[in-house]
């Protein structure tokens, strides 16, 4: 991400992480449902139960999932703070286009009817 | 400004300037220019155009544009879509600018919409589109 002035750059780990359909679906699961283990999110996800674990790694390694051991299980919830860099992003883009409003006014001043 | 949303971005400012003064700031590519980035921009419907801006790590500082509707003076409507292989793939985003005459000038507004991926699967040809997933997004961060 770029905080120089001009178009911000995106948070790409975050939309290639959620570019697959199926780990997108895992993720917006544990966001409606709350936390839960593999063998819940395997029941709604269609995929199997290996692919749902490994959809919960990377989105794990993203930050956008984060686990809970509890005994022999683990319980995954979905972490708000893994969003962090693309909300960054888009307040950047806000930014980037008041500034842009800030130059057009001023060009504007200077130009005739 | 409205505060961003994860699906869009408004700015909205009255301007003491005819909305036909406005639209050539944002039709001429000069203009343009001067307050938004270096531009091939011509006022033709369907017309693709590209703004560019230095590179930068992760990004070649393209972005591709086709102009989707073109009321003058009043609507201008294009995709906004940075390029690159770097860039997000199948990131679509849509600018629309309105210009609505008021007391004392124009009121321009500006709508940046669409900061959803819609992602094309080539074996499916369909599109998985991201908008019911952002609005979750959105539940998620009101626990912030």
């Amino acid at each position: 991400m770029s905080y120089e002035s001009g178009v911000p750059n995106a948070p790409n780990e975050i939309f290639k992480t959620l570019a697959d359909p199926n780990r997108r679906a895992v993720f917006e699961q544990l966001i409606r449902e709350g936390e839960q283990n593999v063998r819940s999110l395997t029941k709604h996800a269609g995929i199997s139960q290996p692919a749902v674990s490994k959809h919960l790694s990377i989105l794990k390694q993203a930050g956008l999932v984060r686990e809970r051991p509890q005994g022999r299980a683990v319980h995954y919830s979905a972490n708000p703070k893994g969003l962090t860099p693309l909300m960054d992003w888009i307040n950047l883009y806000g930014v980037f286009w008041k500034n842009s409003f800030d130059k057009l006014e001023h060009l504007l001043d200077g130009m005739q009817e | 400004m409205t505060e961003p949303t994860l699906e869009s971005i408004i700015v909205e400012r009255v301007m003491p300037h005819s909305s036909a003064k406005i639209w050539r700031a944002l039709t001429e590519t000069t203009l343009l220019e001067q307050w938004l980035m270096h531009n091939d921009f011509q006022a033709v419907l369907g017309q693709q155009f590209e703004f560019r801006r230095p590179s930068m790590p992760g990004w070649n500082g393209i972005t591709k544009c086709q102009v989707l509707s073109l009321e003058p003076p009043e609507r201008l409507v294009y995709t906004w879509n940075p390029a690159g292989e770097d860039a997000i793939n199948g990131l679509k985003t849509l600018v629309i600018w309105t210009l609505t005459p008021v007391e004392g000038g124009t009121l321009l507004r500006m709508e940046h919409s669409g900061f959803t991926l819609a992602r094309t699967n080539a074996q499916k040809g369909t599109l998985h589109g991201w908008t019911g997933f952002f609005k979750s997004l959105e539940q998620l961060l009101t626990t912030l």
